[in-house]
This record gives C-alpha cells, structure tokens and sequence, in this order.
C-alpha cells in the first residue's frame, strides 16, 4: 500500500478493481464502511463477479476477467479526452513532461515495443529511455507539447482505448463504463481523492505488473498519489506477507527490496556499478545513492565481523543468481529432475501453484521433502492416495517426506507487516501443541547441525554457513525479540555526526534510531534497512498500542512502526503543490511553514528542502518525478499495453498477431498445454472466499461449518445451456486437468458480450482440497496454467479457460 | 441459559402477572445495517464460538447460506438474496443477518405454557430458560418470525438469547463485537433509532429512496431491528415479514380463549352445583318403583 | 326377575354389560387425565397440575399418548351406542321441555327410550370433539412431525399448526362443558351412577327416566300380545 488502512477512510471515491476488498478483506474493509458512513464516499466496484464488495458499492460494472489493463487504459484516456485530470499535478510531479528517445517505437498494428527479440521472448531496452541533454540531465518540455514527450507519447498510445474499444475487449457496456470514468474523474483536481483497492485480481495475470502499473498512473493523472484518501493500495493476501517481501524472501531480492547479485556481479564493486542513481534533474534528491550504505549494512549483520572491507563485506558469499527462481522456475527444475530436495515452510505447493497433476509429478521426483507447518498439508501428504482427489500410486513414489510440526501464529510472538507496512508486534496467546516448536527453533537446530557437519566433514563453498553470524543468546532459540532487533541496526563503532564531528550520534552497540544513520563503512549493520526504526534505543516501536489520531486523519503516528521511517503515507510530499502549499484545504497533508515540511506524518522528504530549489516530490526516483513512463523498468514496455490472458476466449482485437504477453516466460510443455477457446469456451477465474483463509482454514471446524463444500458459480444462462441443476454436480475441465463440483447458479456472475460474441465465466473458489474438515475436493490448481507475469512470475489464475458439463453424481469417495 | 441475577424480569411466560422490577434498566437494541452487510458470516462464527455451538458440516445446495437454516446449534444465520431491482435494472445482493428480534410483545413468550420457560428481561431482551422449558413447541407457533427451533437432543427450544449473559455485564453480543463493518451495532434502543435514521438518510442520499429502518409495530416494535435500502418492501430480504404481528390465531387463543375457556368450565361446574341446591337431587320415588314392579309383573 | 316382591328391595333393570363398564370407565379415566394434564398447559393458574404427571415435560410427553389411548376407548363406545344414540322426533320434544327437565318434572315429558335426548346430545357431541381434538392434536404433536413427514409426506404449515392449537383449545373446553354435564347429571339423577358401576339401575329408576325403554326391555323378554 502507498497509504494505509486507515488513510481509506478518507477517500471520496473507492475504486475496488482486481480485488473482492469486502470478501477477502472483511477486517480492513471497515475503512470503506467509514469512508461511506462519515466522508460520504461512493464506493466503486469493477470485476467479473458481482461480488460481496459489489453487494455494498455505489455503483458495479462488470469486466471480463484479465482486461483490467484496457478498462484502465480507457479511463486515462477518457481523463485525457476530456481533460478531468490533475493538470498541475501531471506536469511538475510525473514525467510527463520528459522526451523519450527517438529509437523509442511502439507498433500498434504489431503490438510491440522497439527492440523485441521473438526467439528469447525478451526485449533489448535500451531504447526506452529520456533523451539526454548535453548537462548530463534527461530533457524535458514543461509545455508538454513536444512529440516526443511522454505526454503525447501517452496520449497517442491511449487513444485507441476509446470507450467502444473498451466495450469490445471487456464486455463492459459503455454506459456503465463511462459513469465508472465519471466518478473516477470527479477525483482529478485536487479536491477530491480517489482510494483504489486491488488484490490477486489484478495480480495473477501474465501481464499484472503492467496492471497495477496502469493503476499507478491513472493515479497520478488525477494528482491521487501522495494524499490523504488516495493512492494504490494492494491488499495483501496474508497476515505477514508484507513482511515476506520485505524481507526478501523472493528469490531475486535481499531484504529491504535490494538486489540479490547476479552471476555478472562478481565483486561489490560491479554491483554498485550497476546501480546508478544519479540525480535525472539539477537540485533533485535521489534517494537511492545510498544503496551502498543499505547493502553493506545488511552484509555486516549476515556476517558479522567476518566482514571486512577487505573482502567487501563477504559479498563472495552471496549466492549470484543466473535467473530468477520463482516458484513456477523452481516447480520447473524439479519437474525436470533437477531439483532432487525441497523445504516447505508455510507453503502448500500441492494446492497454490498452478497444475497440480505437474505438481504431484514433479513432488514424486524428489529425494526428499520437508514440510514445516503447523497443519497436515496437501504437500506433505501429495504420495498418499485419496481416490478421484489425489490419484497417485504411493507404492511408486520413492519421496522421504518429513513433517515438522511448527507453532502457528498465536502460539509465537513476533511482528506481523500488514498491508500499510506496519509492524506489529504480537505476543504469545498459547504453547503449540504437542511436538511443534517456533518456526525460529526449527530452522536454527537445522542450521547449526548443518555448520557442525561442515566443521566435522568439510564440503564445498562452506564459507556462507561458517561465516554466517549467529550470536544470540541462545544458538538454538534466537528469540524475535533479538531478530527484529538485528533487522532495526546498530551501530559497531561509535557514529559521529557527519555535519559536526564532535559529536556522537550512537555509540558502539546502541540501535540506530533509522536508516539515516547507516553507513557503509562497516561501521553499522542493519538486517533489513526499511525495518530500520522499528527497534530502537527507545525500545521496541511496533510494540507501541498508542491509537491516538491528532489530525483525525487516520495517520496514528504511535501505533506500531510503519515502514519507511514510520512514514503512512508514502510520497506525501505530493499532497501540496510545487511551491509546498497544499493542493486543498480538504486534502491538506504536508506542507512546507516557510523552514520545514509539516503535517501529521512524517513527511517523504528532505524534511528542510525548501520548494523554492523545485526538487521533485518523488525522491525515490533519479528524476524526482513519478513515473507515466517506465524508462526500462518493466519487462513487455514502457507503456502498459493490453494483451490477453494466455487462454484467451477471444482474439486480441488489437493486434492479434501478438495477442498474448510477448516477454511472459513459458516453460516448454507448458505452451503446448494452453487450451483454445475451441475446446474450452469458458472463462475460468480463481478467487477466495470470506468463509475460509487459503488452505488453512478448512481444517477449522467453524469455518468448514459456514462453508463447508467446494463449487463453481455459473451464470442462470450456461446453467440452462448446459443443462446444469442449481446445486447438482458438474465436471469442470481445462486442457491440464479436470475437477468435478457443486454448481452454484447465480446472477452474479454476468453473461458478457465482447466484440459480438457471449462470454461466460466459471467462477471458482480456491480455498478446498482432500485434507480437512471440509469435504473433500479436488484443488482447483489442477486446471490452471502454468505461466506466470513476465515480471513478478506470479501465476495467471485469474483468467483461463475450461469447458463445463453436468453430471449425475458427484465423486466416488474413499 | 439460566435467568440472570443482574437482570430484572418484565415479563414471564405462563405467569399472570409479573410484578414490575424495583430497578430501572435502559432498554436495549442491536441494529443491524443491512447495506453495510458484506456477509463475511463473522457474527455467525462469533455465536458459534461464544455459546459454543457446532452444527454438523453440511453441503453445498446451490447457496451461500450455510448452515441452510437456523436450527438448535445455529442462533443466526445469513441469508442471500439476488434481487433484480426493477426499477434500476440492476442486480442487488441482499444479505441479511436472520436470528431473533427479541420482540416488545414476543409471540414465544405469549405461547409458552411453561412457567418461566421464556422471560423477558426489562431491558428488553427475550430470553428462553432451557430449565423450565417443556419441549411443546408452541414457541414456534406464537413467533411470526420463524426463530425458536426445538432441539433432537434435549427437546428444548434454543434462539439468540443477544448475548444476555454478555449484555448483562456491560458487553456488547458477540456477533456485534465481530461484525467488521459495524453492519451491527449495539445501544439504548434510543441510540440505535437515532443511528438508524442518521443511516436512512445517507442511504437516501444514494438513490435509496424507500430506506428505513425496520422496528415493526405489530409486535410493539424490536430490540433487533434493521436498517433497509428498500423498507417499504421487506419481504425481499429472503422472506422478512411485511407487517409482522402475532397470529390472530395464537392471540385468539392465549387471550379469550384461554380465560373465557377456564370461566366458561368454573361456571358450568356452579351452575352445576347450584343448580342441585336449588332443586334437589332427582330422586326416585316409590311410585316409581311400584310402577315398574307392576309392568314388569304385567310381563310375567 | 327376582326382588319385585319385596317392597324395600326394587326391581332392578340390566343397563350396561360388564365390558361396556370397562370400556366406560377407561374412556373415563383417559378423559379426566386428559383434562387434567391439557388444563395444566392451558391456563398458567393450572401449571400445577403438572406434578400430578411428574413435570412439565412429562405432561408434554404423555398427554397425546393418553389421548390415543381415548381415541381407541371411545371407538369402543361409539360402536357400541351409535344406534341407540340415533335422533327421534321424540327428542325434539323432550328439548322443547328442557325446563321440565332441569325442573326434574319428568311427567311432563315423552316417555323416553335408552337415552333422552340430553345423553345423545353429550354422546354426538363428544364423538365429533373427540375427533377434532385427535385431529389438531396431530397437529401439535410436535414430536411426530418427523414421523408424519417421513411415513406419510405430511407436513404442516405453521398457520395450521396455530390453528389446530386453538381448535384444540376449544374443542376441549367444549369436552370438558359437556362432560360436566354428564358427570352432573350421573350425580343429580339420582340412581344413575350404579349403571355403570354394577351395570344396572332400579326399576324405578328406568321407570322415571327411560320408560320406553324399560318397556321395551320388559316386552323384549315376554312376546307381546296382541294389541290391547
């Protein structure tokens, strides 16, 4: 989330879009309620399923699954044509006013960007980027009249998402889509702000970066980013999955979002090299020059003083990755044989990534497997047969799989990141039962049998493990309490001020009070520097229960610890012009008093840069300025473009000789498994229910109890078509696999006309599988695809497709 | 449930008469704001767990209501509703809480023949106390909003109690506390109309015309009551009573009926005896006997 | 026929056979259990009249068992009694005279056959309420709904269920008034009670109260002679 949960409250419009807020987020959709109830905000709902969001909306309007990038790519161009976007806003805080290259080219008739390489999927980028003057800073035309400005290049590239082209590709009626573009619009001048809510919706597409992308400018088309009520706000689908991220669990990431070197950076030098971030503009900021501080900070708290200068801190030790190794690339590698053993920690693969038949079959390759968990997972159970639900011969399967039993959430203390990058600490409700121990104990007994087998019998490449610094009270029982300290920093020598080097900022051994006093000297470590601040001299931050509002904005300044520097509202800079006056009274936010920047948050900003030096607001950027057009910074262009989902029911009215994501890696096998709208004419998509959370709550007899059963929703119209009873049994199947399921007929799910054709969709709930309290059921995983966005590679669940047909009885049991 | 020391009785089913409490109590009310329901079943897990309550796991039926009914081991539940809204053209997806809307003159309680087997509490709420319930059902047919259900287990009847237990010690009911969206809120039945027509107007202000709050008259008005988008048409939300009052038929029955029934039996009975003092016992005379000793020997 | 001799011991009349008795008394006693166990529930001032049946929930349960047990017993009665219960014109104009009965001024009424009209009133008006008490108490027997439902396919709205509470209600107040009526003329009618506990009454008695029959009876036993 740029803002926060409780920042929605102040919205005037609530776009929900790729995402079922009120289903899967009943608990923060309480600020929706809020924003309705007291600052008489209209909520929004666009999806492919009236859904519970929709159930209390203001207004709906119905998309074809996987076409949320030319629904929003219509509305910018309905700001644009009718001029209801933020003007100021556009001109000096995004890029809008920059000139792109002229090797710059997109192909409409084609549908590809300048530099495609058909053979590797991939795109060489270099021409996607500013033209550079001759002071070393990209050119800009602040009149926004030059052909080659990102302006025009947008207005171009939009214009053909007129509001019939929308209706062509997303069944979307052009009434109801234009009163959509109404409301949106009515949040374009600095008055008014719209919140937009998006989830998995949005994600699980082989193009959903590109989404939320189109999200984020249309944002700042209407001057939405950086104010109170606005923003661009993903939903996170877990407790702590926030957390996950930012602590760098992705493969390609370290935490704190920095690079996990690759196999061209052999030294920290050719790393740094790498990452230049000098200023695009004179005067502006560019935060990220002190990635160097960051990256060294987080080599000294992994190898404490085994790092030295000299040998750049261990960065030898850092794996240096060739590719990305996503979970699909990982599921492939085993696939193939080459991945031979497995941790699954919190994870249920079996169920959660796509084709559950290349699952098990890739599961029953490995030597072994080990499942740490609080619950009997799918996974950990893959070898054993359930009948019609798992169909797999044990006797073949030659996979060890070991259980460990870990405590779950309650019974462990720690601190959660919600969705506004807020920590907060929890503690301790009960003992785990019977053998399970903390997730902590589990890994730091297998890690320090792993250093002792090095130290006894030596291997290759031990320094990683050898080196790695492990000084806790305990080795066997690093508490949270010392891990959220270590991801805070502290400072190994003392810190002199660098302004007034008579002074000490921090001695020897103190936590740094924030990732501005972090060096990259060695002279501080830091596990995760965005987490810098959560743990400091003054104690634990995210243990802070304070809810106390001052501005009544929703801001809760001492409520936890909000990532960055306890900041709510990220890039907040931008709620006053560029002359630090805010944009309204209403909006009022951060504004410069004539010696700083004030307001109830922190603000995101040199907190005594004055306006008058016309930095941008958005410092996180070289340029200072958001972002309409990427530069090189996303896989399939610099622009969003509208592509079909990989299993598509119509052809890609707009260039259907590309109608698919051009830079979307496919694994061989894999390509010749998609499904054609020929055999399988109806759109499937994936989503959550309330009644249940993943794969877990269905070993939880309540939530079995309110509901309890696996099923797709169709249309009152297939149902007749089909011949399918309102609660019988049908078979659902796609060109990877088949499920059978109760038919639940509904109105809700809306028969669509998309460029003169009918479409109809199968919704299907994820949350059921064959171990549990509820009955038992199939996965729905065993008909998705495996593919995943060219940039995140996470997997296109929510748009593919499957033919239906009814059945007379449901699945023999076993 | 027991009936609880710290609330005082108003009412008491098959007692004549209930002398009024010495304490005053605010009367009570949960409302609950059909259009801020999203249907999460968070109220419906929070009963379960507070009353400890486990209905066996069921099927799917083509609904989203589940369990597919209230019953013993579900006090409320919610029901779906798809509706066309003919005016607008426009789906809309009615959900609403169902459960017990502890009545000012519950049919339950005027049915029971039981002595305390259903009370209601001065602050309003209307309590079933299993240990004096008999198991006749006639709570069933003296509710008009179909909610009491009889137990296979103990033959008792089981409704929402609103959380007495909780309400009398200063807490709010357990679905309230869940409810994520304050769908459900809980006051003074005072506090709740207010906050109820304050929702009614903002309801108005987006095209609701017919919003309103639902506290029917026929039963002297309800310690639950609803907030509806479309008030003047309740039965869309999955059978809401239109005008809901007391079956003429059980009226009929536990008034008149009963009273004029026992009068009627008591005066027959003195009339009866009255009627002896008056005129003496028919006696038989000698004549009598004579007679028949004399047809009789006619005969032989 | 023996004792017509004897002035202090009258001639006595067989009225009722023994299994008519046991049958009469049984229907009795389900009836009186019945009444006490259905005022019990009916009027809160009665709830006492549970302990007679060991509680509330004991009344609940036995008391529509009791009922059947009537049903049973009364169709014994019924069979019995029908024909003799049928309507003469007679009838009407002993009704006509009901103040002459109240009066106990029975020569100023018809001669009477094995029942006055007054006992078929209470025998017809007993078998229709007897039946419309065993209907709508099936009505209210909630415990057999599952039964109903599953055996017979029957299941009752809850308007009829409410319905069949207040006919139930009514039906067996009017029982209780017309069994008022016969226990207090059984007690009144002096004579009367011995039918049913010995099976026969006095001459005398068939003589005041049921001369027709007594001749009938009496020209049962001897053929009669022509017409005098």
């Amino acid at each position: 989330m740029t803002n926060s949960w409780t920042d929605i409250k102040n919205a005037d419009i609530v776009l929900v879009m790729g995402g079922n807020a009120a289903e899967a987020h009943p608990c923060g959709f309480k600020w929706v309620a809020e924003a309705k109830a007291h600052n008489n905000a209209r909520l929004v709902v666009v999806d492919p399923r009236f859904t519970r969001s929709a159930a209390v909306s203001d207004y709906y309007c119905p998309i074809r699954a996987g076409t949320d990038t030319a629904y929003l790519l219509g509305v910018i161009n309905y700001l644009l044509t009718t001029g209801k976007y933020h003007a100021e806003y556009v001109k000096h805080f995004t890029n809008a006013s920059y000139i792109v290259k002229d090797t710059f080219a997109f192909n409409p008739e084609e549908g590809l960007y300048s530099g495609y390489n058909a053979e590797r999927r991939t795109y060489d980028r270099s021409s996607w980027d500013y033209e550079m003057g001759e002071d070393g800073f990209a050119v800009r035309d602040l009149t926004l009249e030059h052909p080659r400005s990102v302006f025009q290049l947008l207005k171009q590239h939009v214009s053909r998402y007129t509001p019939e082209m929308v209706e062509r590709i997303c069944g979307s009626p052009k009434d109801k889509f234009l009163k959509v573009c109404e409301y949106i619009g009515s949040t374009g001048n600095g008055e008014k702000s719209m919140t937009i809510m998006y989830a998995l919706g949005w994600t699980q597409h082989s193009y959903g970066s590109q989404t939320i992308r189109t999200a984020g400018m249309l944002q700042l088309m209407l001057g939405n980013m950086g104010v109170p009520g606005g923003g661009v706000n993903a939903l996170r689908g877990h407790s702590n999955v926030q957390g996950l991220t930012d602590i760098g669990l992705l493969s390609q990431s370290t935490p704190g979002y920095l690079a996990m070197p690759t196999d061209r950076e052999p030294t920290l030098a050719s790393h740094f090299a790498n990452r230049d971030f000098r200023p695009l503009q004179a005067n502006q900021i560019s935060f990220w020059q002190n990635y160097n501080k960051f990256y060294v900070s987080l080599l000294k708290a992994m190898y404490g003083t085994a790092a030295t200068k000299d040998n750049e801190f261990g960065y030898a030790w850092l794996p240096k990755i060739d590719k990305v190794y996503d979970t699909l690339q990982q599921f492939e590698l085993m696939h193939q044989g080459q991945m031979n053993g497995y941790i699954c920690q919190g994870f249920n693969p079996l169920l959660s990534v796509p084709n559950k038949n290349k699952m098990r079959a890739a599961l029953s390759k490995l030597k072994f497997l080990v499942s740490i968990d609080p619950l009997e997972t799918e996974t950990a159970r893959f070898w054993e047969n359930h009948g019609e639900f798992n169909d797999i011969d044990s006797a073949k399967v030659q996979t060890e799989v070991f259980m460990l039993p870990s405590t779950c959430f309650a019974e462990d203390e720690g601190s959660f990141t919600n969705s506004s990058r807020t920590l907060n600490w929890r503690w301790k409700a009960a003992d785990g039962p019977g053998e399970s121990r903390t997730d902590t104990v589990i890994m730091a007994d297998l890690f320090l049998r792993i250093r002792d087998l090095y130290a006894k019998n030596g291997g290759a490449v031990p320094e990683p493990i050898q080196n790695l610094d492990w000084n806790y009270v305990q080795a066997r029982n690093p508490s949270p309490d010392e891990l959220l300290r270590e991801l805070n920093g502290k400072a190994l020598a003392d810190l002199k001020d660098p302004t007034d080097p008579t002074k000490i900022l921090r001695r020897a051994g103190e936590q740094v009070d924030g990732f501005a006093q972090l060096r990259d000297d060695g002279s501080t470590m830091s596990g995760c520097w965005i987490y810098s601040g959560a743990y400091t001299e003054a104690g634990n931050m995210t243990a802070r229960r304070d809810n106390t509002d001052p501005s009544g904005l929703g801001v809760h300044p001492k409520w936890g610890f909000a990532w960055p520097a306890n900041r709510r509202v990220l890039y907040n800079r931008a709620s006053s012009d560029p002359n630090g006056k805010p944009w309204s009274a209403r909006k009022q936010y951060i504004h410069w008093n004539g010696s700083r920047w004030v307001g109830p948050d922190v603000p995101d900003y040199a907190p005594t840069l004055s306006p008058e030096r016309a930095a941008g607001p958005f410092i996180m950027n070289a340029e200072g300025v958001s972002r309409l057009f990427a530069r090189k910074l996303m896989a399939e262009g610099p622009f969003p473009e509208h592509y079909e989902p990989f299993e598509s029911p119509v052809a890609n009215v707009l260039h259907p000789k590309t109608p698919t994501n051009p830079a979307a890696r496919v694994f061989k096998g894999d390509m010749e498994v998609f499904g054609t709208a020929k055999d399988f004419p109806y759109v499937a998509t994936t989503y959550r229910l309330t009644e249940h959370f993943h794969y877990w709550t269905k070993h939880v007899k309540l939530n079995a109890i309110v509901q309890p059963e696996f099923f797709v929703e169709i249309s009152p119209d297939l149902a007749r078509e089909k011949g399918i009873q309102n609660g019988g049994w049908v078979r659902v199947f796609s060109n990877r696999g088949s499920v059978k399921a109760k038919a639940v007929v509904t109105k809700r799910i809306p028969v669509l006309k998309v460029d003169g054709k009918t479409v109809h969709t199968v919704g299907m709930p994820i949350h059921f599988g064959f171990i549990g309290e509820t009955k038992k059921s199939f996965g729905v995983n065993t008909l998705t695809p495996f593919v995943g966005d060219a940039n995140t590679q996470t997997p296109e669940y929510k748009a593919f497709l499957v033919d239906i047909e009814p059945l007379a009885s449901g699945p023999a049991v076993s | 449930m027991a009936t609880l020391q710290s609330l005082d009785l108003q009412r008491r089913s098959a007692t004549s008469g209930t002398p009024p409490a010495a304490r005053k109590t605010l009367e009570v009310a949960k409302l609950i704001d059909v259009s801020k329901c999203i249907g999460c079943k968070a109220c419906q897990v929070a009963c379960m767990e507070w009353n400890d309550l486990r209905e066996e796991v069921g099927e799917v039926t083509g609904v989203y209501d589940n369990p597919h009914d209230l019953s013993p081991a579900t006090w409320t539940l919610m029901r779906f509703t798809e509706w066309d809204n003919p005016d607008t053209g426009n789906l809309e997806w009615l959900i609403r809480k169902d459960g017990c809307m502890h009545c000012s003159d519950p049919g339950c309680l005027k049915a029971c023949p039981a002595p305390g087997a259903i009370v209601q509490y001065s602050n309003g709420i209307v309590d079933f106390v299993s240990e004096n319930c008999i198991g006749c059902g006639y709570c069933v047919k003296g509710c008009p909003f179909n909610i009491p259900r009889i137990s296979k287990a103990d033959n008792k009847a089981y409704k929402c109690t609103l959380c007495s237990d909780r309400v009398a010690v200063g807490q709010a009911p357990a679905c309230v506390k869940a409810c994520p969206t304050q769908a459900l809120v809980f006051g003074s039945k005072e506090d709740m109309i207010a906050h109820g027509e304050e929702r009614v107007a903002d309801l108005k202000s987006r095209g609701y015309d017919k919003a309103g709050v639902y506290d029917p008259a026929g039963v002297g008005g309800t310690h639950v009551m609803y907030v509806l988008h479309h008030a003047d048409k309740p039965p869309i939300y999955a059978g809401l009573p239109l005008a809901p009052k007391i079956s003429p038929l059980v009226e009929m029955w536990k008034g008149l009926t009963k009273n004029v029934g026992l009068l009627g039996i008591g005066f027959a009975a003195v009339f009866g005896f009255m009627h002896y003092v008056v005129n003496g016992p028919n006696r038989v005379s000698d004549e009598d006997e004579q007679a028949a000793a004399k047809l009789k020997g006619d005969g032989t | 026929m023996t004792g017509s001799h004897y002035r202090d011991e009258p001639t006595t009349v067989s009225r009722y056979s023994a299994a008519a008795r046991v049958n009469h008394w049984v229907t009795a006693a389900s009836l009186i259990l019945l009444a006490l166990s259905g005022l019990a529930l009916f009027h809160p001032s009665l709830f006492f009249l549970t302990g007679l049946f060991g509680g509330g929930e004991y009344t609940r349960i036995i008391h529509p068992w009791i009922g059947l047990v009537l049903l049973v017993s009364f169709a014994g009665l019924f069979l019995r009694f029908w024909r003799l219960n049928l309507w003469e014109r007679t009838d009407n104009v002993w009704l006509g005279r009901v103040r002459a009965v109240l009066a106990g001024r029975e020569e100023e009424l018809p001669e009477v056959g094995k029942y006055n009209a007054g006992q078929k009133l209470v025998f017809w008006g007993m078998s229709i309420l007897i039946i419309v008490l065993f209907v709508s108490g099936v009505g209210i027997w909630r415990s057999q709904y599952p039964f109903l439902r599953e055996t017979l396919g029957i299941v009752i709205p809850i308007d009829q269920q409410r319905l069949a509470v207040l006919v139930h209600a009514l039906a067996a107040i009017g029982a209780i008034l017309i069994w008022i009526v016969h226990v207090y003329a059984a007690l009144w009618v002096k004579g009367t009670v011995r039918a049913m506990m010995r099976g026969s009454v006095t001459g005398g008695w068939a003589w005041r109260h049921h001369r027709r029959w007594l001749r009938e009876e009496v020209g049962a036993r001897t053929p009669r002679r022509p017409a005098e």
